[in-house]
């Protein structure tokens, strides 16, 4: 059995709404060179993703929204029409053959999940999916597919597994959690900046599920401007808890990326710090319970050059037990890739200390956090 | 907003008749805090509030005594002289009438009938669905004069850019009389060229400001 398989084709890089859009999937260009550049992937690696079929696409979508997307690919769909399935929007403009581009993600986040259920690989990468805002009928905030949840619903109804869904974008893993909100099976961890301004508005805290499914969706919404050390204070006492609370059978990770200081959509100030340490616990998480059956996926990310290529390396890296992700950054790769990017790469791994000027109310963040985190685990603890 | 679409139609009642312990259990059981009491032809006799039984209701710290209480029939300690709202009501104003007589629920009767209930905790669901995300969106807070036009000037931008808008407040700026504070939720993932476009136009946008940097 391999260690951990790495899903990807340049294929996938044909997700793309338009040239100035901030979701990029040249990104995982980026990711596989710097990758490449420290040996630390090898062709034997790699995994082919795959066009997820109607059938798969319909485990969470709609028919009629999925004929829209292929309409819409083809420049037929009623642009009156297409707003009320959230298509042709700032956030999800229409782009040709979107259909197949979207259903190749999801396909590969199934082709991720069929390698660890197969027993082929440990753990499987799939940094193409997370599109965690796609909903049953309506494209929403970059995502027309929800790969991730078509992937989960797929693990329930062929393998009966219990589902462990941790998400540590910034942004709320709303179609995630909707689609399973009254399911005691698939159980959601969602970490975010906080919805009162930033998209997509959800993820209290008090969102804990309906009906079966009430005790198994988690939110931890963290105030603007949140740290490393308070980030990673809720996410590990979050994630032991949780875990321990509802032994899954197989852990889905998100990884989005945009919590980095540098990401230019939201206000939270981590560093590259939680990009180290996020995979590090997952991957502890997976084994103890999971039996190290680990599925991970991509999602936010909007810093393109400077965040995404070495936060979501160093996921790779931890997943494959790989060494690699310390001190400097190849030259090699520095140098293909500064020509093309608007700001200084970035040589070496870590960040430096003095990234951005001291947060004013940083103790006050803190405290807020911590009483986010407390109410969720004092909830937990009514559960047992 | 009128008073029938907030208020709780499928109301618990008692009668004067029944006892304390009664509604007790009754608050107990459906976690409520407020009881209308009717009479046989289902007019309304009075309202027994949570508060009204702790006043009767044996003191935990000596359970044993003043037992006889909650055999009370509700009609000694009940409180009559209601203030009651009809369902086409305006939510706004029974929500001032609760407000000035510090009551925390209002019968609602139509021809003399009880058929609903609004309690503060009604109101607060209606505040917390108002200022909430119901659809997938971002906020933007800004800062402007008090003068014809304004909205305007902003919505043409908000327009421009395509997004929509799912809704609008407008705040009074307690700091600043000659101000407002309009708050919109748009439906958005990606603000930031919208709030730089707001801002070239000269306006104060409070939120969000530029991702990382404290205001």
């Amino acid at each position: 059995m391999k260690e951990a398989v790495f899903v990807f084709s340049t294929d996938l890089l044909a997700y793309r709404f338009r040239n100035d859009h901030p979701f990029n999937q040249m990104r995982l260009q980026l990711v596989k060179e710097l990758l490449e550049a420290i040996g630390a992937l090898n062709r034997e690696d790699i995994v082919k993703p795959r066009m997820a079929s109607d059938e798969e696409l319909f485990f969470i979508h709609d028919p009629s929204y999925v004929e829209a997307v292929k309409l819409a690919g083809r420049g037929k769909l009623d642009p009156v029409k297409a707003e009320n399935f959230g298509l042709g929007t700032e956030d999800t403009p229409i782009f040709p053959n979107m259909h197949e581009a979207s259903a190749l993600i999801a396909g590969g986040t199934l082709a991720a999940a069929e390698e660890v259920m197969s027993g082929r690989a440990r753990h499987a990468l799939h940094l193409g999916g997370g599109l965690h805002h796609g909903f049953r009928g309506k494209a929403s905030g970059f995502c027309i597919y929800n790969d991730t949840a078509i992937a989960i619903k797929y693990l329930r109804e062929t393998y009966g597994v219990r589902i462990l869904y941790v998400d540590t974008d910034a942004h709320h893993g709303d179609g995630v959690q909707w689609a399973f909100y009254d399911d005691e099976n698939v159980c959601t961890l969602s970490i975010h900046e906080t919805g009162r301004y930033l998209f997509p508005g959800t993820g209290n805290v008090n969102e804990w599920g309906t009906g079966k499914g009430y005790g198994y969706s988690f939110n931890i919404p963290v105030d603007a401007f949140t740290e490393d050390e308070s980030w990673l204070e809720c996410y590990a006492a979050a994630l032991e808890e949780i875990a321990a609370y509802f032994k899954p059978d197989v852990l889905v990770t998100q990884n989005g990326a945009d919590a980095h200081y540098y990401d230019p959509l939201t206000h939270l100030s981590a560093t590259m710090k939680i990009y180290r340490e996020i995979p590090k616990l997952a991957h502890k998480i997976a084994h103890q319970y999971c039996e190290g059956r680990w599925i991970a996926v991509g999602g936010g990310g909007y810093d393109i050059w400077r965040v995404v290529p070495r936060a979501w390396s160093l996921l790779w890296l931890e997943m494959a037990e790989r060494d690699g992700g310390q001190g400097e950054i190849p030259a090699s790769w520095l140098e293909k890739w500064q020509k093309k990017s608007s700001y200084p790469l970035p040589a070496v791994w870590d960040d430096p200390a003095d990234l951005y000027r001291p947060i004013p109310r940083k103790q006050e963040i803190e405290e807020k956090n911590r009483n986010v985190l407390n109410r969720m685990l004092q909830f937990i603890g009514q559960l047992k | 907003m009128i008073v029938e679409e907030i208020m709780q139609k499928n109301v618990k009642t008692l009668t004067p008749k029944n006892t304390v312990r009664d509604a007790l259990q009754l608050m107990q059981k459906e976690r409520i805090r407020h009881i209308p009491l009717v009479d046989g032809n289902g007019k309304l006799a009075g309202v027994v509030t949570e508060r009204d039984i702790k006043e009767v209701a044996p003191n935990p710290f000596f359970p044993n005594e003043q037992m006889e209480k909650l055999a009370l029939p509700l009609e000694k300690i009940m409180k009559t002289n209601l203030l009651t709202g009809h369902p086409l009501d305006f939510i706004e104003d029974m929500a001032a009438l609760m407000n000035d007589n510090r009551i925390g629920c209002l019968p609602i009767l139509e021809r003399g009938k009880l058929v609903g209930i609004v309690t503060g905790t009604d109101l607060l669901q209606t505040f917390v669905d108002l200022t909430g995300a119901g659809q997938p969106s971002s906020q933007i807070e800004i800062r402007v004069r008090n003068r014809t036009g304004v909205l305007r000037e902003i919505t043409e931008i908000i327009y421009e850019h395509h997004i929509n808008i799912l809704s609008v407040l407008i705040y009074p700026d307690r700091k600043n009389l000659d101000n407002r504070i309009l708050v919109f939720r748009v439906s958005t993932m990606n603000p930031v060229t919208l709030i730089s476009h707001l801002k070239e136009a000269g306006f104060d946008v409070l939120w969000p400001n530029m991702p990382g940097m404290p205001r």
